[in-house]
């Protein structure tokens, strides 16, 4: 279980993250979700270690990333994979390559040994027949998908995806939630997403937490959000286009 | 300014701590190498050779120009032209180059690689993503300058020749002759000193400023610059510092 406590951060004068107390459910798709501006991406980056928070404590299992030798570190490190928002994947090398990097540097896997755990990620993802392209050969969606597989190739506990359905057609985004929900499920990990998107957060939000101003408003199930109370989610529910969508159609009939 | 520039100096010896960390995995580190090895290196080679062939041609005509007097012999031209082109010009004139060409390259493609995440992913992967990106390429250009160095020593003395012959300045006797005549081997040695430390702030200064942009395109192009003039500026400073320590 990833516990983060009376979580601080601060840029400047500008105070993005206000003392977040929240547990994130193993084994599940936990949602960090709030409008653009309010701490869900440097929450999820000071999760993984990229941004130091000024307070507050991240424990993996117990394990304090922030407090371990660099060694220790590294070993926790490896049992995390992340989907990046563009993707992240290293253009001047081809799409097998980019799956094999983890497997190179902390594996002792035979060649064919990794070129077999290449095709089966890929084969999961269902973009086998891409291994030998560069990812600048690919599509938006196809670059997401060797993204899940190169986080996924280390079998890892966690899984940390930063907005997955940015820039992708709504069919696309629906396959690539329906994906990351499944291997959450099949592999047990800790899913973490960052979105805004409603349509993630009723499909695959199995754990939401609602940011408002760098501080934790709600959390709840995807069942609890469209019934909540709470003044801050009614806003965030009835401002995203999804629910407008939905108001337009009912007041239409 | 002063305190900005020690800051500066502070964050560079930070990174530098970072890039020499112990490798997690050598053999990862070596494809690395080879890589930059044909990148940095290979690749500037022509260049480098086309540059040095044309530097000698023009020393050997300016300093016929300024011997012009008929009591001087012939082949001093050539002992001029063999030490400001070991001593001065193959070393420092092609590494100024080099840290253009090279540093831009270096500045730009890790500048890019830090705004499209690809150095966070390294990062929350465990890999060290100072150490994985810029530790091959310093150790690639600077083992690989000494080859850069003969080669424009060679283009440099090769250009001077043919310039004396071709314009009729002095015979290929002459300009041989001159070559040879009183040579101390040790300036070889000196130029190869200079050139290494500079290799290392070809390749490191670059990194640097590549590895800590932050914002867009905008910001990887004008880091870029920033990069090329460090570098250019560590180079003038140090070779006067080598210089002044080695040859007084």
């Amino acid at each position: 279980m990833i516990s983060v406590r009376n979580l601080h951060k601060s840029f400047g004068d500008q105070h993005v993250l206000r003392g977040i107390d929240v547990d994130l459910k193993p084994g599940k798709c936990n949602l960090i979700i709030g409008l653009s501006g309010s701490g869900k991406t440097v929450m999820l980056k000071s999760i993984l270690g990229l941004i130091q928070p000024d307070e507050g404590t991240i424990l993996y299992d117990g394990r304090n990333l922030r407090q371990m030798e660099h060694s220790d570190a590294r070993k926790v490190r490896q049992e995390m994979g992340m989907v990046f928002q563009g993707s992240a994947l290293f253009t001047s090398q081809s799409i097998e390559e980019n799956v094999r990097l983890p497997l190179d540097f902390f594996t002792s896997m035979s060649a064919a040994e990794k070129k077999e755990r290449v095709r089966f990620c890929l084969e999961r993802v269902r973009i086998e027949n891409a291994a030998h392209k560069y990812p600048a050969e690919l599509s938006g969606g196809m670059q997401k998908r060797v993204a899940i597989a190169r986080a996924i190739v280390l079998n890892p506990k966690y899984l940390f995806c930063d907005e997955p359905n940015s820039g992708l057609d709504p069919e696309t985004s629906l396959v690539i939630d329906a994906l990351i929900q499944d291997i959450t499920h099949e592999y047990g990990m800790t899913t973490v997403i960052n979105t805004h998107d409603m349509n993630s957060v009723l499909e695959i939000g199995e754990h939401v937490l609602l940011l408002k101003g760098g501080e934790k408003v709600w959390e709840g199930t995807n069942d609890e959000i469209l019934e909540a109370e709470n003044p801050a989610v009614v806003d965030y529910v009835f401002r995203s286009n999804l629910m407008k969508r939905v108001r337009t159609a009912l007041s239409g009939q | 300014m002063i305190y900005r520039f020690f800051a500066e100096l502070g964050a560079y010896w930070l990174f530098l701590r970072q890039v020499f960390r112990r490798p997690e995995r050598f053999a990862e580190y070596r494809k690395a190498f080879w890589r930059d090895v044909d990148a940095l290196g290979v690749k500037t080679l022509p260049l480098v050779a086309i540059i040095s062939l044309f530097m000698g041609a023009v020393v050997t005509i300016q300093t016929a120009l300024n011997l012009d007097d008929p009591l001087i012999p012939r082949y001093y031209i050539a002992i001029a032209v063999r030490e400001s082109i070991l001593l001065e010009f193959a070393p420092t004139i092609v590494s100024l180059i080099l840290a253009g060409i090279v540093g831009s390259n270096i500045s730009g493609s890790i500048g890019n690689m830090r705004i499209t995440e690809q150095i966070d992913a390294l990062e929350v992967m465990g890999i060290n993503p100072a150490g994985f990106l810029v530790l091959p390429k310093i150790v690639a250009n600077v083992l690989f300058s000494p080859i850069l160095l003969i080669f424009s020593m060679a283009g440099g003395l090769v250009g001077g020749y043919l310039a004396g012959w071709w314009l009729g300045l002095l015979s290929p006797g002459e300009y041989l002759l001159g070559l040879r005549l009183e040579f101390q081997p040790f300036y070889i040695a000196y130029s190869v000193f200079k050139m290494t430390v500079f290799a290392f702030f070809i390749a490191s200064v670059p990194s640097f400023f590549g590895y800590r942009v932050k914002g867009g395109p905008l910001e990887v192009g004008h880091a870029s610059t920033q990069a090329v003039i460090a570098t250019i500026l560590a180079i003038i400073l140090f070779n006067y510092i080598l210089t002044n320590l080695i040859l007084q």
